[in-house]
C-alpha cells in the first residue's frame, strides 16, 4: 500500500490553517508599517529596571515632540501601565482595532495590566491538565494580538518591553518582519553581566541589532562595571549609566542618545 | 494536517466542525470520490492548543476580531477593559430575542461586546433578522466559538 506524504497532497485545504497563520503575519507586518522604529527593551536579568527606562525614555522622546508607543510584552508582570499613568485607561475597540490608552506625555501604551483584574494573575481559560502544552501558544497570541490588532498609528518608536529571558524576545523575533533593535538594561553587577551576556548573544544570534546598554541603578549598593563590559564585549555603546535618583536631565539625553542611535 | 483517503488515494476534504462543549472537537472530512467520511476527535488539551494559536479547523468565516484571542481566553479579565465603540446603531443589526438578550447578559462584560458582534455579524451574513439561542448554537458550532 502506498501512502501519499503530507507535502504530496496539494489539494486546496478548505480548513487552510498555514494560510492563517500567514494572515496573521501579514496582519502585523500591515500594522507596523506605521512604526518608523521598533525597539525591544531586554535583560537576561529580572529586576534591573527595564520597565522603569523604558517608560522614561518613552516619556523624554515623547517630550520633545516625537510620536511614541510602549507594547508591555511583559504579559505575566506587566507594569507599563502603571509607569506611564495609563492603567485605569479603557481601551475603545474599533472595526480595525483596539485604540491603545494615551499616557504620561502622550505616550500609547497598551498592557495587560489594563485587561486583568486587580490582583489577577493572567490565566487562561481552558483544561487545566497539561496546560504547559497550550500555555507559551496563549501567550505568544497574545504577544501577536497585542502588535497586530492594536491601533498604534503612526509612531517615530514603538518600544516593545520584554520580560526577563529570551522566550518573549523569539516569539516577538518570530512575529516581525526583520528581527528588531534591542535596548539591553543591566545593573553593574557581574551576575546581572552573566545573565545579560547569554541574552543578548541569543538575540544576535537570531539577527537583532545592538543598540546599545544602559546600565541602571548605579551608584548603589550594586557595584561593578557590567555596562562597560558588556559594551566593549559587543562592539555597542554604552547609551547611559543611570543613577539611583535619576533626574529628568539624564532622561532626556538617554532618549536623545536612543535616537540617534537607531 | 491533512486526511488522506488511502484506497480512493484523494485528500478527504471538510465538512463540518461539531463543539459538544466539554472542550473536545469534533471534526468531518469526507473523501470527494468514495464519499467515506471520517471524524478527527481532539481532546480538551488539542483543542485549546489549536484555538491558542488564533487559526480554526475548516477555516474562518467571518474575519478576526481585534484582540480575539485574548479577550476570548483570558480569565479574570477587568469588567470594564474595554469600551465597544463605533458600534451599529440599534436599526441597522438584527434584534434579538428576549433569550437571547439574557444569554449574551450571562458572558462576562469583558468579552461580551466582542460576542455580540460575532453573533450579530453571524446573522447579518446569512440574512437571519433576528438572533434567536438556536442561533446562537448554530453560530457556535459553525465559527468555532467554544465557551461563547
Amino acid at each position: 500500500m502506498r501512502i501519499r506524504t503530507y507535502h504530496e497532497l496539494t489539494e486546496p485545504d478548505r480548513s487552510g490553517l498555514a494560510a492563517q497563520i500567514m494572515a496573521q503575519r501579514r496582519r502585523v507586518a500591515q500594522r507596523l508599517a506605521g512604526v518608523a522604529r521598533l525597539i525591544a527593551v531586554m535583560s537576561g536579568k529580572g529586576g534591573v529596571g527595564k520597565s522603569y527606562v523604558t517608560a522614561h525614555a518613552a516619556r523624554a522622546l515623547a517630550r520633545v515632540g516625537r510620536r511614541v508607543g510602549v507594547l508591555d510584552a511583559d504579559l505575566n508582570g506587566p507594569t507599563a501601565a502603571r509607569l506611564l499613568g495609563a492603567r485605569d485607561g479603557r481601551l475603545a475597540v474599533r472595526e480595525d482595532g483596539v485604540e491603545p490608552a494615551v499616557g504620561a506625555d502622550g505616550v500609547r501604551v497598551v498592557s495587560m495590566d489594563q485587561l486583568l483584574a486587580d490582583g489577577h494573575p493572567l490565566a487562561f481559560r481552558g483544561p487545566e491538565a497539561e496546560s504547559f502544552v497550550w500555555r507559551g501558544a496563549a501567550e505568544a497570541a497574545a504577544l501577536r494580538e497585542f502588535v497586530a490588532d492594536v491601533a498604534w498609528g503612526a509612531l517615530d518608536v514603538l518600544f516593545v518591553d520584554l520580560p526577563p529571558g529570551l522566550a518573549r524576545f523569539q516569539e516577538l523575533a518570530e512575529l516581525l518582519p526583520a528581527p528588531p533593535a534591542v535596548l539591553t538594561v543591566t545593573i553593574p553587577t557581574a551576575e546581572s553581566g552573566d545573565a545579560v551576556r547569554r541574552a543578548l548573544r541569543a538575540a544576535l544570534e537570531r539577527g537583532a541589532t545592538p543598540l546599545g546598554i544602559v546600565e541602571n541603578m548605579v551608584g548603589g549598593a550594586f557595584v561593578g562595571e557590567a555596562g562597560d563590559t558588556l559594551a566593549r564585549e559587543f562592539g555597542t555603546p554604552l547609551l547611559a549609566r543611570v543613577p539611583w535618583h535619576p533626574t529628568p536631565d539624564v532622561w532626556q539625553q538617554l532618549a536623545e542618545t536612543i535616537w540617534n542611535a537607531v | 494536517m491533512k486526511f488522506l483517503c488511502v484506497d480512493c488515494d484523494r485528500q478527504m476534504t471538510f465538512e463540518e466542525r461539531r463543539l459538544p462543549g466539554d472542550g473536545t472537537l469534533a471534526a468531518a472530512f469526507r473523501c470527494p470520490q468514495c464519499g467515506r467520511v471520517v471524524a478527527m476527535l481532539t481532546n480538551p488539551m488539542e483543542t485549546q492548543l489549536v484555538a491558542s494559536l488564533g487559526v480554526q479547523i475548516g477555516g474562518r468565516t467571518i474575519p478576526a476580531q481585534p484582540l480575539e484571542m485574548v479577550r476570548g481566553m483570558v480569565a479574570g479579565g477587568k469588567e470594564d477593559a474595554f469600551v465597544e465603540a463605533g458600534e451599529r446603531g440599534a436599526g441597522s443589526g438584527p434584534i434579538w430575542s428576549r433569550e437571547a438578550q439574557e444569554r449574551l447578559a450571562r458572558v462576562p462584560n469583558f468579552v461580551r461586546g466582542m460576542v455580540k458582534k460575532i453573533y450579530a455579524d453571524y446573522a447579518r451574513e446569512r440574512g437571519i433578522a433576528e438572533v434567536t439561542t438556536a442561533v446562537m448554537d448554530a453560530a457556535r458550532a459553525e465559527l468555532g466559538l467554544e465557551g461563547m
